[in-house]
């Protein structure tokens, strides 16, 4: 849907102050960013994580009495799908060195590493492999490589800057020293980076970044990075075996208390089965569709936090759970868009945020949950300078065409070729139009705790990507989290592959912590829930109500 | 059932005008705001396969259409795709497709390393189906094309946007899967043609030599006050910097 009338004539006054936002552009002015003295302050007021009622304590498990996003401890909270009595644990359906569950970037990177270093490894994922937020992700992948004026050391300020200052040191730490090594072996792999006719790798602004580091693939920076590993793995038939459709319902761990496989649930053919492993490697990604506090999101359609839920049962602790990123600009119109992700290398490439009256409110650069703030603020009660859009929702302006007249006719076109084939379907003109943008539901700035060689608590059980919490502390600054798959997935990978090296295997099955759990939840007296989700509910429920026979067991039958 | 969902995707809006559209022939009646994905699941569906980032990159979710008393096929991604009344849709969420295996770094970006893993590559009779059924408005034929020719170059750029879903081969009369012509020719250009990154070699050098190791054991070991004071102070690279621009403290790099 083109815009409507009423819109049109709201972008007129973006059109009116637009030539002197270029021109102070132009002339290297800015608009002030918000000391870091006073983030604090305008999270408190508008940060969803901050809206009184919308957390509460978990009541069981190894982080008990910890104060969480409600929708997290709602996962969290919840019985297995299966009895475990029923799961015949001496019919092993398939057997293995290394399990990595999950098809994302991260899980793929594990499976390659793993596989280099001589494991034989079985990839489960819930949907097709590589159906994965790394596919969505579109701005770039950050590394520090300008050796004229980026290191590490910048890198590791700006991600701490970022996080609040709270991150892991020991993570941190790893992710800047490994990411011109990811980015070498992205290219190695075949990758397309945007770059200088000279080989020179072209990079661009992110929020909160003090250099310019993040480097893309036009804007479809995760699907290039997706699609490049994923064939690799497919160049292994022999050593790495794909079962897509099939996630993880819960770990399985041995009578050591070691981690030795899972059991997999072939969501066609509706049955359960057990696969045995030396290593398992979780890799499961995010939580965006359990829509916290009803806001859209940019996830993709299995990002329901199912490794979560199996790790935190086999006694994973979870932390950084208190907060959760919403991605400053999402689309708010058209409402068949609506959630959907508008890279931040627009503001990158020099956009400005502006509200109804063509005005700048924000820097447009600040780190995701400042920026994400200021534009809740700029669209609340307080400031009243909100675009209402068609659906009775409010917006602001991402001021798209701006980046024509900066960097010259065509540059919108050839950088952000996605999204310009996208808005042109709805009859927008993003070289022409600017885009209605609001916070959209993005990232799961926590997850469950390991250490750097991504091991957990217990043996055998590794975490990598957006599962895995600490990296990024209370806040994620854009591209790092392509880098954070990438990263901690091959390091994932080789662990996993060298700890199966030392695992006879002997060990005798188990589901009792899964007994366990179930037991605990009953004493909490928690009503009764199933987890994991495995997909969100979006049927209608008028046919929910016909459907006189059918047994759902949590979202699905 | 969530609380969330079903408010969250309005699938549900009472004052929504209904349309028909046919699912497999059979007829149901939808909010015409809907994409044919979300009209699926308002019908009554429960995806499984057929839907993945639902944000019109992941190549879940190709669907093929016609509508009433037309002869003509239309293709689409169903979650990018409005309904329209008097559609008859289906999905194709899965096509069989062979893919080669082969170790990319010891392949050169030449026609016969097309040809010799895709031999079917010569079968293509120019018919361009395969770009008449791309959602993503790839000229996919062109492609073919200039991989057949040795473009590879052209063939990457040509087919950058490609998300896989495998409509072109399903509707290609010589048996042949485009997009994994396609995915190895983008690896041969990214690998072999690309120049390499020299600056990225020599920090991989750098960091592996220890250059990083004590300033950063450093910042590990700062409290936050210290954190937020070199934070606060960091230099920052201007907006419309040159490429080569460099910091005034360079003790750093």
């Amino acid at each position: 849907m083109p815009y409507t009338p009423e819109l049109q004539n709201l972008i007129k006054k973006v059109e009116e102050t637009r030539p002197a936002r270029v021109e102070k552009k132009k002339r290297g002015e800015e608009f002030p960013g918000i000391p870091v003295a006073e983030r604090q302050e305008i999270l408190r007021k508008f940060h969803p994580d901050f809206i009184e009622g919308t957390q509460r304590k978990i009541k069981v498990g190894p982080n008990k009495g910890y104060k969480i996003t409600a929708e997290y401890v709602d996962i969290l909270e919840t019985k297995s799908r299966i009895d475990p009595d029923k799961i015949d644990l001496n019919t092993i359906a398939m057997e293995t060195d290394v399990l990595v569950i999950g098809g994302g970037g991260a899980g793929n990177s594990a499976a390659l590493l793993a596989r280099e270093n001589g494991a034989k490894v079985i990839i489960a994922t819930k949907l097709r492999n590589g159906d994965a937020n790394t596919m969505m992700a579109e701005g770039g992948i950050q590394g520090a490589d300008k050796i004229w004026k980026d290191s590490p050391y910048n890198h590791y300020l700006d991600v701490m800057g970022g996080g609040h200052f709270v991150n892991d040191p020991e993570l941190v730490y790893t992710l800047v020293t490994e990411a011109p090594k990811v980015l070498k072996w992205l290219e190695s792999l075949g990758m397309i980076f945007s770059k200088y006719p000279d080989g020179k790798m072209k990079t661009m602004h992110g929020g909160g970044t003090s250099r310019k580091r993040m480097h893309y693939a036009g804007d479809i920076t995760g699907a290039e990075i997706m699609r490049t590993i994923r064939d690799e793995v497919n160049n292994y038939p022999g050593d790495i075996t794909v079962l897509e459709f099939a996630p993880a319902v819960d770990l399985i761990l041995n009578d050591k208390g070691e981690c030795a496989g899972a059991v997999l649930y072939n969501m066609e053919t509706e049955e359960y089965f057990v696969v045995k492993a030396k290593s398992v490697v979780i890799a499961t990604g995010g939580t965006g569709r359990l829509h916290i506090q009803s806001f859209m999101t940019t996830n993709h359609y299995g990002a329901t936090g199912d490794g979560l839920v199996i790790a935190y049962r086999a006694g994973v602790p979870v932390n950084f759970l208190h907060t959760v990123q919403y991605h400053p600009t999402g689309a708010v119109f058209p409402e068949q868009a609506e959630g959907l992700l508008i890279t931040e290398k627009v503001r990158g490439a020099g956009a400005n945020i502006v509200n109804i009256h063509g005005e700048q409110f924000v820097f447009e650069r600040e780190p995701r949950d400042v920026e994400a703030s200021a534009i809740i603020r700029e669209c609340s009660a307080e400031r009243g300078n909100g675009v209402p859009t068609p659906t009775g929702k409010f917006g602001v302006w991402l001021d798209s065409p701006m980046i024509d007249s900066l960097s010259g006719e065509g540059t919108v076109r050839k950088e952000f070729p996605g999204k310009y084939i996208l808005f042109k379907r709805y009859g927008i003109d993003i070289t022409k139009e600017p885009m209605l943008i609001y916070p959209t539901l993005h990232y799961q700035n926590g997850g469950l705790e390991a250490n750097s060689k991504c091991e957990t608590k217990v043996p055998g059980l590794y975490v990598a990507g957006e599962v895995l919490g600490g990296v990024h502390g209370e806040n994620r600054l854009m591209g790092n989290s392509l880098l954070d798959v990438t990263v901690f997935g091959r390091i994932a990978g080789v662990n996993a592959a060298e700890h199966a090296k030392g695992v006879s295997g002997t060990g005798k099955l188990s589901l009792d912590h899964v007994k366990k759990f179930n037991k605990e939840i009953k004493q909490a007296q928690i009503k009764d829930k199933i987890g994991p989700m495995l997909l969100p509910d979006y049927s209608n429920p008028e046919v929910r109500k016909r459907q006189l026979t059918t047994q759902y067991v949590g979202t699905i039958r | 059932m969530s609380k969330t969902q079903a408010k969250q995707e309005k699938i549900n809006e009472p004052k929504a005008n209904l349309i028909p559209i046919f699912l497999m022939g059979k007829r149901y009646d939808v909010p015409d705001t809907l994409t044919i994905q979300k009209a699926t699941e308002y019908a009554g569906f429960q995806l499984i396969r057929g839907c993945g980032c639902r944000g019109g990159i992941c190549g879940a979710c190709g669907t093929v259409y016609r509508f009433a008393n037309d002869y003509k096929l239309y293709y689409g991604l169903a979650c990018q795709t409005v309904v329209e009344p008097n559609m008859y849709i289906t999905q194709i969420p899965f096509f069989p497709a062979n893919k080669a295996v082969y170790n990319i770094e010891e392949l050169e970006p030449t026609a016969e390393t097309i040809v010799k893993y895709y031999p079917e590559i010569f079968k293509c009779m120019g018919c361009n189906n395969c770009t008449l059924s791309c959602p993503m408005d790839i000229k996919v034929m062109d492609y073919v094309a200039a991989a057949m020719s040795g473009n590879i170059q052209q063939a990457a750029e040509l087919s950058f946007d490609c998300v896989m879903c495998g409509l072109c081969a399903a509707r290609c009369p010589a048996e042949e899967v485009q997009y994994n012509i396609a995915i190895l020719a983008r690896r041969l250009y990214g690998r072999h043609i690309l120049p390499q990154a020299d600056h990225l070699a020599e920090r991989v050098k750098q960091v592996e030599q220890g250059r990083y190791e004590s300033m950063l054991k450093e910042l590990m070991k700062a409290d936050k006050s210290q954190l937020m004071d070199l934070y606060t102070k960091r230099q920052l690279e201007p907006d419309n910097a040159d490429e080569m621009w460099e910091p005034e403290d360079k003790s750093h790099l």
